[in-house]
């Protein structure tokens, strides 16, 4: 229901591309969206084999290629926001058909790292690069309880609309903000009961 | 449960997660030095002030924000916006700690949800953590140290939330334009423009999330400093990272902004003033582009844009007066301690 709901995180499925090591993976990943940044416009080269790869990879990793387009779909406003913004231009530049094509390509890069990588994985490489402890403190508590919240807050979300009738606009604002104060509210208060759990197994 | 249709998200998206390839080298690097200085900072302020039991609130934080940023509010013929929160998180647990927490929203965002670059991270990083969360921060500061009470307050999240939204837009819009990705004049009214919109629901939802959480809690928000009620006047103790990263935001957004809008050599006196403008929070950047410009053409726009946003400036703030006026009644929201 979760993979459901957030709809662009995919329940990861074993495969060989899933059982290579997360730092070989991040690694690899990184080098490819850096290549691609930095490709000069014409590296026509550069992007078909950045392509290939990809292909191939999406299908060793047998992530559903119907979810990969969903997600891009997904994120591309941006693009044609810009490609807008640059058409609305008197002397257009005409060079946002390569950006298109190398956010394409990193988009799909991050997209299939990150459905065949457990978070786990991508935390130890993130402490192996000595990124500060508190960072990671943070980044893995977040992890942990971004689902949760989000239940929390459709949740409550449900609850509310069951109590309320709608009586007009301002009234709305009124009791969803309230919503979103108690979610914090409740997620402080969780923390502070997460804390004393994390002493009790002998944090720090 | 409800799926939610893609327009929702598309604010958020179109406006401040820069993916990658929209950043060329020169740009991911610049905006990854002043991030990593900038959260650098952060950690360090947040190792010395935070007590060890506030750790996971971290944490939470970032989950809530990220669930916050779900819940849609309606917005006229059908379209809704969302909580950004960033002056949200600095007001209720001070500018280092939101910033960490940003930060850790938006590292998740990048590498689980792919949305927002990778080599774009420094970038996003900057223009939402450091521009609007510890940008937002010194104006919101800034304008609760003139107006004390509850009331102050309210205004200042309110004031503090459009101004960090638009800010954030004028630096994303500078790195596009220094990128060569769009031209800044383009750039530049395009975002501003609509920005200062979307600033709007964003100020009203933070001054009216902040007015329900001290109703419930009204201690949580005095982990920032600030002083919540009337007698408490201690001082803020971390004046220094105030300072700090509002100058941090300020260099950045002068370093973006100043080569793509001032061909001419002089751009350090534009530099100064800006430092000088963002350093007392009122009508920052935005302000500085009007004085020069009157070259015609596309640059006119960006300098139409620029006076209209030190106009909304002024608007916003007597909006924001207006709405903790109509929030927080006389007498109403007295707190005991």
């Amino acid at each position: 229901m979760i993979d459901d709901w957030v709809g662009h995180y995919h329940s990861r499925r074993e495969s060989v591309v899933s059982r290579l090591p997360a730092g070989l993976k991040l690694g690899v990943a990184l080098g490819m969206i850096v290549g691609t940044v930095l490709a000069p416009p014409g590296a026509i080269g550069w992007y078909v084999s950045m392509a290939v790869v990809l292909g191939l990879t999406v299908a060793l990793s047998r992530v559903p290629v119907l979810f990969l387009l969903k997600r891009l779909a997904w994120l591309s406003p941006f693009v044609l926001g810009v490609a807008l913004v640059n058409a609305l231009q008197p002397a257009a530049r005409g060079g946002w058909e390569t950006v298109a094509v190398k956010s394409t390509i990193c988009l799909l890069t991050v997209i299939v790292v990150s459905n065949t990588t457990p978070f786990s994985g991508v935390l130890h490489v993130l402490r192996e690069a000595r990124v500060p402890g508190l960072l990671i403190t943070t980044i893995a508590l977040m992890h942990r309880y971004l689902f949760v919240l989000v239940e929390e807050a459709e949740r409550m979300r449900r609850a509310r609309a069951s109590r309320t009738f709608r009586r007009g606009r301002g009234a709305r604002w009124q009791t969803l903000s309230t919503v979103v104060g108690q979610l914090f509210v409740r997620a402080s208060e969780r923390a502070e009961r997460i804390y004393d759990a994390m002493c009790a197994r002998g944090w720090k | 449960m409800k799926r939610r249709p893609s327009t929702e998200r598309l604010a958020q998206s179109v406006v401040m997660h820069i993916p990658d390839g929209f950043i060329d080298g020169k740009t991911a690097i610049a905006t990854a030095i002043l991030s990593a200085a900038g959260v650098g900072l952060a950690l360090r302020q947040v190792r010395r002030q935070l007590p060890p039991r506030r750790v996971p609130l971290l944490g939470l934080a970032a989950a809530f924000l990220f669930a916050a940023q779900m819940i849609n509010f309606p917005v006229a013929g059908g379209t809704s916006g969302h909580l950004l929160g960033g002056v949200l998180a600095a007001a209720l647990l001070g500018p280092s700690a939101a910033i960490v927490v940003l930060t850790t929203v938006l590292i998740v965002q990048c590498f689980l949800f792919a949305d927002g670059g990778v080599l774009a991270l420094g970038a996003n990083i900057f223009n939402m953590a450091i521009v609007g969360g510890g940008g937002g921060y010194v104006i919101y500061h800034t304008v609760c140290r003139w107006l004390p009470g509850t009331r102050g307050q309210v205004a200042a999240v309110a004031f503090a939330g459009w101004c960090s939204t638009v800010l954030a837009a004028v630096s994303c819009a500078a790195e596009l334009a220094w990128s060569g990705t769009v031209r800044w004049g383009a750039a530049f009214t395009a975002m501003t423009s609509v920005h200062m919109v979307i600033g709007v629901g964003e100020g009203v939802i933070s001054a009216l999330v902040l007015l329900a959480i001290q109703r419930v809690r009204p201690d949580l928000g005095s982990e920032a400093g600030e002083e919540v009620g009337r007698g408490g006047t201690r001082p803020y103790r971390g004046w220094g990272e105030v300072v700090g990263f509002g100058l941090l935001a300020a260099l950045g957004l002068a370093l973006f902004v100043a080569p793509v809008a001032c061909p001419w050599p002089d751009g350090l006196e534009s530099v100064a003033a800006r430092l000088g403008f963002k350093h007392k929070a009122v009508a920052p950047a935005v302000a500085a582009p009007a004085a020069d410009y009157r070259v015609p053409g596309v640059r006119g726009a960006a300098g139409a844009t620029a006076v209209a946003g030190a106009a909304g400036t002024v608007v916003v703030f007597g909006l924001a007066l207006l709405l903790a006026r109509a929030l927080v009644r006389e007498g109403h929201v007295k707190r005991d301690a």
